[in-house]
């Protein structure tokens, strides 16, 4: 068989993802989170008197070390592989690739491995976020002053 | 292509250890089940170390005069490790998840050539190993498509000899590498079934016999999508429909397990083919075909096409 045709083959009989089934999985369980989240900001601003931007502040890092402790202790990469983006997305999967990196690698000693390769899936986002942060800046000081 | 026919060449004794999601009821008699992803030792590496070396302890005998073995780690770290110090001769092979059957047909030319008489091939792979050294970190939980496949956890070695025993090999057939294209590291299926395709007409051409000859075609790790394609491409090619045929990888996870579309490694196919092909009663001649998808991680970030290989065994059960 010739190659375009069997990668047209391969095309047909290849199953595709279910994206409407996905969509509503990953809208439903960040919602829950977002939902989780608020009202924990509620909790602290009405019963701990907090101001709302220091509330936020203490969500996320309510939300990230949870995360890390789901990671390190149970089994956060099952939960990920179920419920997808919808449990990454909210600011809980940065920490999480950094700890399933540093978790994989620690046995390779500390410099060798650990430390190359703690940012090894976390390094594209803080470049590309570094990079972009930095053009949509200087787009902002050339058009809006 | 390279294709050998055999006088007497037996397989005398083979061990096994799988891992704690094999351990399903779908495989028979298996030596040991490991019930964790470590066997009491502190890295995934050593785990599968140790159990290569508990399988070539229980392997080796004096008359042992030469190993032969792989398997999925860089530098096929695990063999030439788990080999250290023992005293015989090693030839480490590499053909990915086809690297037991290349030992076994190395071996079996060796001693059909009279330059030993009895050797011994050995294989490994570790679910969690293979993931660090071919996908994303263990925790991490990458996603993926319910067309990959499962590295499957495992050691499997067999002696090969001149003695006779009621396994025989009766001839086998190197595979060449194939292409046909497919970039997708997650559909080894795909990649593979083309050279699986190849080999085993070369192999029917040279033998003479057709797919009906055997009782069983046992294919390695191609998954439920991958075998599919190797069956659509037999019949569209060259008009064959095979009936006999069973995919170790599709097998050997039951349905609720959900591993994706099966299981794969080097030790899947062997698994399979000891420990349940050959526990049946009912097969007598076997024909398995390895599939190796010759993937690195490196050439795939680069865009290239996966090149895979197939390299085929015909075995038959004596009474």
């Amino acid at each position: 068989m010739e190659k375009k045709e069997y990668q047209k083959l391969v095309k047909k009989t290849t199953p595709k993802p279910d994206k409407m089934n996905n969509s509503i999985k990953v809208f439903l369980c960040g919602g829950l989170m977002g939902a989780f989240g608020e009202i924990i900001r509620l909790l602290l601003i009405n019963y701990f008197n907090l101001k709302s931007t220091d509330a936020v502040s203490i969500v996320l890092f309510i939300l990230i070390v949870s995360a890390c402790f789901l990671t390190a202790f149970c089994d956060f990469d099952k939960y990920v592989i179920k419920l997808k983006a919808g449990l990454i997305v909210p600011i809980t999967g940065f920490a999480h690739s950094i700890q399933s990196s540093a978790l994989d690698y620690k046995k390779d000693g500390m410099i060798t491995g650990l430390g190359s390769n703690f940012f090894k899936l976390a390094g594209s986002v803080i470049l590309y976020g570094i990079v972009s942060a930095f053009i949509f800046c200087v787009i902002k000081v050339v058009f809006y002053g | 292509m390279a294709s050998f026919l055999y006088k007497d060449i037996y397989i005398n004794k083979f061990y096994s250890i799988a891992g704690k999601y094999e351990n399903n009821g779908v495989l028979k008699n298996v030596n040991k089940y490991i019930n964790d992803f470590y066997y009491g030792e502190k890295t995934i590496e050593d785990c599968e170390i140790k159990m290569q070396k508990e399988v070539l302890n229980n392997l080796v005998n004096n008359k042992t005069e030469l190993i032969v073995g792989g398997d999925l780690m860089n530098q096929i770290t695990a063999t030439s490790s788990s080999v250290n110090n023992l005293n015989i001769s090693f030839l480490g092979t590499y053909s990915a998840c086809a690297t037991f059957l290349s030992s076994i047909i190395i071996l079996s030319n060796f001693i059909q050539g009279k330059f030993i008489k009895e050797g011994l091939s050995i294989t490994s792979s570790h679910n969690l190993s293979s993931e660090k050294q071919f996908r994303f970190p263990v925790e991490y939980g990458a996603l993926k498509p319910d067309y990959t496949t499962f590295t499957c956890t495992g050691s499997v070695g067999c002696n090969i000899s001149k003695y006779p025993s009621n396994i025989k090999v009766v001839s086998s057939t190197i595979g060449s590498v194939v292409d046909l294209g497919i970039k997708d590291a997650n559909n080894m299926g795909a990649v593979m079934a083309p050279a699986a395709v190849k080999t085993l007409i070369e192999h029917l051409n040279y033998t003479k016999t057709t797919v009906k000859d055997y009782d069983v075609i046992l294919t390695g790790d191609l998954g439920k999508y991958g075998a599919e394609l190797f069956k659509t491409l037999l019949k569209k090619d060259y008009g064959i429909i095979i009936k006999n045929h069973i995919d170790a990888g599709s097998i050997i996870f039951k349905e609720n397990q959900e591993k994706y579309s099966g299981g794969s490694g080097p030790v899947c196919l062997p698994l399979v083919l000891f420990n349940n092909i050959l526990q049946n009663k009912k097969y007598k001649k076997i024909l398995a075909i390895a599939t190796g998808s010759l993937h690195s991680p490196l050439l795939v970030n680069q865009k290239h096409a996966i090149p895979s290989t197939a390299h085929l065994i015909s075995l038959e059960v004596l009474k």
